[in-house]
């Protein structure tokens, strides 16, 4: 049992605008009362729901082997000696999965979405999301990409894919559906990409990656899943990509589409040499289609990993800039490509990167649809999201970043003519009560009786990188991790699931697809109950 | 000066990066003597491994056989280390300024990542000196590494700037991905010699085998190598240069890279 008193409360979800009342948990939830039990005296001091980070790329396949390309970067990173409660772990852009917990938790974030999963190998990122300590976790598999699904989509065979999609989640343990370069990547087995949205994947007859991407939302909606299609558009990173994220947008149809990293999908311009920033109209577009959400994907000056199932993007990575390349097939679903990068504020393309990532959080309306994320690893590690946070709030602090850069970034982009401040209310909300409603959990992302007891006290500091890096107390499931600014305490987090209802004869329909086509035997590939730690499983609704 | 005197080699390596001229040269004899080192995941005293005389000074004097102990050095910015002995692993990584000298053999990653200052190894070391750690885009970026004996694998990989110079025999892959620099293999190399060689200089006073993404450029005699012949006279080294006792070959590559290495192959006349 345990009561905060006398901090100013952010609970955007019911209203509450830094209002000065107590709250009060008990058995891991936030509760009405309570009587005796701990007293947290947070007078002075902001509190907020934890934080929910609803993409970030931290467990699995991929990551493993961006950590081991890596080796320069676990030698410059925090290492993370064990102590009594806390295991030993390594930082830097690609953590190991200890560090990822407490990395998350130091920054008073709880709750965390892993983005990218193939189902072949989503045992090991379940082996990894298990050693991921303190905050709760769900997961979404790659889709867009299986081949089962495409050919049933070709075929026209849409109940038929709309079950292989739901057996494949429940096969999967996870909790939805990633769509990344629709098209794309299984294009890419062939040396090639999908970055036209009518034109014939290569490899298919008929399938575009429009009909990919109308297909799958609607499968999403009607699975009833609590989060729609998270979808990575084509053409990721190219100049002139706005035209192909609207025709996206209109792909999807009217159905809930989440998109990811919307950052990375705001460009105009034809080449690299005439790029400029495309976010007004993709605002423009975004604030009049209620049906989408989407994080920000934002990026920072510094060093990161580009870690994508976006192959051919990452193989055209690799070629502009010589760095190290990693390039990993995932038979018959997905791929994914690795590149160490750094963002440079002296580079013309990297300076309109970071201006598009703050204008889509500045212009798009309703802060309520646009979350903070900055596509860990690949656009900058999440523990600097404070200094983001930063520069939502302060626009002098913002205009003096906006200075540095290049001239010609600045004519490319309208960050420069941008006032807008958040406050805390709708920092709040895009750091966590908007990622969970987002995500359709009810319980997270907000203070209400009957939420999970996850609460983050700041002291309050008008440098909102001081104040949203190094929280005063972090509590997960009612359990003080975080106090006077220390990691004291570990727990173990859940995993949320769905499960998704599907026709059973789906089975007969895919054994003899296995047989043939994959290495691995039919039974082999679903993750069985046992290997997810704490599982908890949601509900799908079906209207 | 300081003198350190090893009680007897260890069994495991001992991690010894606190032996450096910036620990010591403000520290009395007894904040020397508690200075960690590692003995395996153990952290030690000083004084459990070695003898400590001395205070307060940046010239610091190694004795035993230290083939064992590593990272000597490490990121030293002033003074010198003498090593009389063998020296271990990690032999003035990183370090920024300073000299370092072992009258024994070095072992491998001498100068890894070294920016500045220099060292001179009077018997044989091992792989990879003055080279990137694994994964590291450059190896050293400045100063001097002398060997007198022979060398192994991968010297002056990735390497950046600086001057690497073997007296003996080197092995396999010397300027392995170099990118700038100069190595001079004065007995020569064994394989694969500048493979992958983005920029930089490799001179060589014995035939070498080549590989085959290397041209042949021209023969000649480069002023700038006349230059270099100057630089290592003052370290009591000749390189030849004369038209009178012969010629370089020079050959441009790794064209599998591209890169734009020159390689110079020492051609004496015929006697």
């Amino acid at each position: 049992m345990l009561r905060i008193t006398g901090g100013r409360v952010y609970d955007p979800a019911h209203g509450l605008n830094g209002v000065v009342r107590d709250v009060c948990i008990d058995g891991g939830k936030i509760v009405e009362q309570v009587t005796g039990g701990r007293v947290i005296d947070a007078a002075g001091m902001i509190v907020f729901p934890g934080g929910v980070d609803v993409h970030t790329h931290v467990a699995g396949g991929a990551l493993n082997f961006a950590r081991a390309m890596t080796p320069e970067n676990q030698r410059s990173a925090v290492p993370f000696l064990h102590k009594e409660k806390l295991r030993a772990g390594i930082g830097g852009p690609t953590p190991t999965t200890f560090a990822t917990g407490y990395l998350y938790a130091g920054m008073g974030y709880t709750t965390v979405n892993e983005a990218a999963v193939p189902v072949l190998s989503a045992k090991h990122t379940h082996e990894e999301l298990r050693d991921t300590p303190i905050v709760d976790k769900s997961m979404c598999i790659l889709m867009a990409n299986n081949e089962i699904m495409l050919d049933l989509l070709e075929a026209g065979e849409y109940e038929r894919a709309k079950h292989v999609v739901g057996w494949m989640i429940n096969a999967a343990k996870s909790y939805g559906v990633k769509a990344v370069n629709p098209g794309g990547v299984t294009a890419w087995k062939w040396g090639k990409n999908a970055s036209k949205m009518n034109e014939v994947v290569t490899g298919y007859n008929s399938l575009t990656p429009a009909m990919i991407v109308g297909g799958l939302a609607r499968i999403c909606d009607d699975l009833g899943l609590p989060h729609p299609m998270h979808l990575h558009c084509n053409n990721l990173g190219a100049p002139g990509n706005i035209e192909t994220t609207l025709e996206t947008m209109k792909a999807v149809d009217g159905a809930r589409c989440h998109m990811a990293h919307l950052q990375f999908h705001a460009y105009g311009g034809d080449e690299w040499e005439t790029m400029r920033s495309e976010s007004v109209t993709l605002a423009n577009y975004f604030n009049t289609h209620p049906n989408f959400t989407a994080d920000a994907g934002a990026v920072l000056f510094g060093n990161a990993v580009t870690i994508t199932a976006d192959g051919p993007w990452q193989h055209l990575l690799y070629q502009l800039t010589g760095r190290k390349w990693g390039n990993l097939d995932v038979e018959n679903e997905t791929g994914c490509g690795i590149v160490p990068y750094t963002y440079k504020g002296s580079n013309l393309v990297n300076a309109i990167q970071w201006a598009v990532g703050l204008e889509l959080l500045l212009l798009i309306d309703d802060p309520w649809r646009i979350y903070l994320t900055t596509d860990h690893p690949n656009g900058a590690c999440f523990w600097r999201y404070p200094e983001i946070i930063h520069m939502l709030m302060n626009a002098d602090f913002r205009r003096e970043q906006v200075k540095k850069l290049p001239a010609k970034a600045i004519q490319r982009t309208v960050i420069a003519d941008l006032d807008r401040e958040y406050s805390l209310f709708e920092i709040a909300i895009i750091i966590s009560a908007g990622p969970a409603r987002a995500l359709g959990m009810k319980n997270k992302g907000h203070l209400g009786v009957g939420a999970d007891a996850d609460v983050t006290i700041y002291n309050q500091n008008p440098d909102g990188e001081m104040m949203f890096r190094y929280p005063r107390y972090v509590l997960k499931g009612g359990e003080v991790v975080v106090e006077e600014g220390d990691l004291k305490n570990s727990v173990e987090g859940r995993q949320f699931l769905v499960e998704p209802s599907f026709d059973p004869a789906i089975e007969e329909f895919l054994r003899p697809l296995f047989q043939q086509h994959y290495t691995m035997s039919f039974e082999n590939y679903p993750v069985e109950m046992e290997r997810v730690e704490h599982p908890e499983v949601m509900e799908c609704s079906l209207e | 000066m300081i003198t350190l005197t090893l009680k007897q080699p260890p069994t495991v390596p001992l991690e010894a990066e606190s032996i450096t001229p910036d620990l010591m040269v403000a520290a009395s004899n007894a904040e020397i003597r508690a200075l960690p080192v590692f003995h395996g995941k153990r952290q030690c005293r000083l004084d459990e491994y070695f003898d400590v005389d001395g205070d307060r000074s940046d010239q610091i004097v190694v004795r035993g056989d230290a083939a064992k102990v590593k990272w000597l050095g490490r990121g030293m910015t002033r003074g010198a280390i003498r090593v009389e002995g063998n020296a271990g692993m990690h032999l003035g990584a990183y370090m920024k300024g300073g000299a370092i000298e072992v009258t024994g053999s070095g072992s491998d990653w001498i100068g890894a990542e070294m920016k500045a200052g220099s060292i001179h190894v009077h018997g044989n070391v091992g792989g990879q000196i003055g080279a990137a750690y694994r994964g590291s885009l450059q190896g050293m970026r400045g100063g001097v590494i002398r060997v007198g004996g022979s060398a192994g694998l991968e010297i002056g990989m990735r390497m950046r700037r600086g001057l690497i110079i073997v007296e003996g025999k080197v092995r396999d892959f010397a300027g392995l991905q170099m990118k700038g620099g100069t190595i001079c293999l004065m007995q020569g190399a064994e394989l694969r010699t500048g493979a992958w060689m983005i920029r930089g200089t490799i001179i060589s006073l014995a035939p070498i085998p080549l590989l085959p993404t290397f041209s042949h450029a021209c023969d000649g005699h480069p002023v700038v190598l006349r230059l270099l012949a100057k630089k290592l006279a003052q370290l009591g080294l000749s390189l030849p240069f004369s038209e009178h006792d012969g010629l370089y070959r020079q050959y441009s590559g790794d064209f599998s890279v591209p890169g734009r290495g020159e390689l110079f192959v020492w051609q004496p006349n015929a006697a």
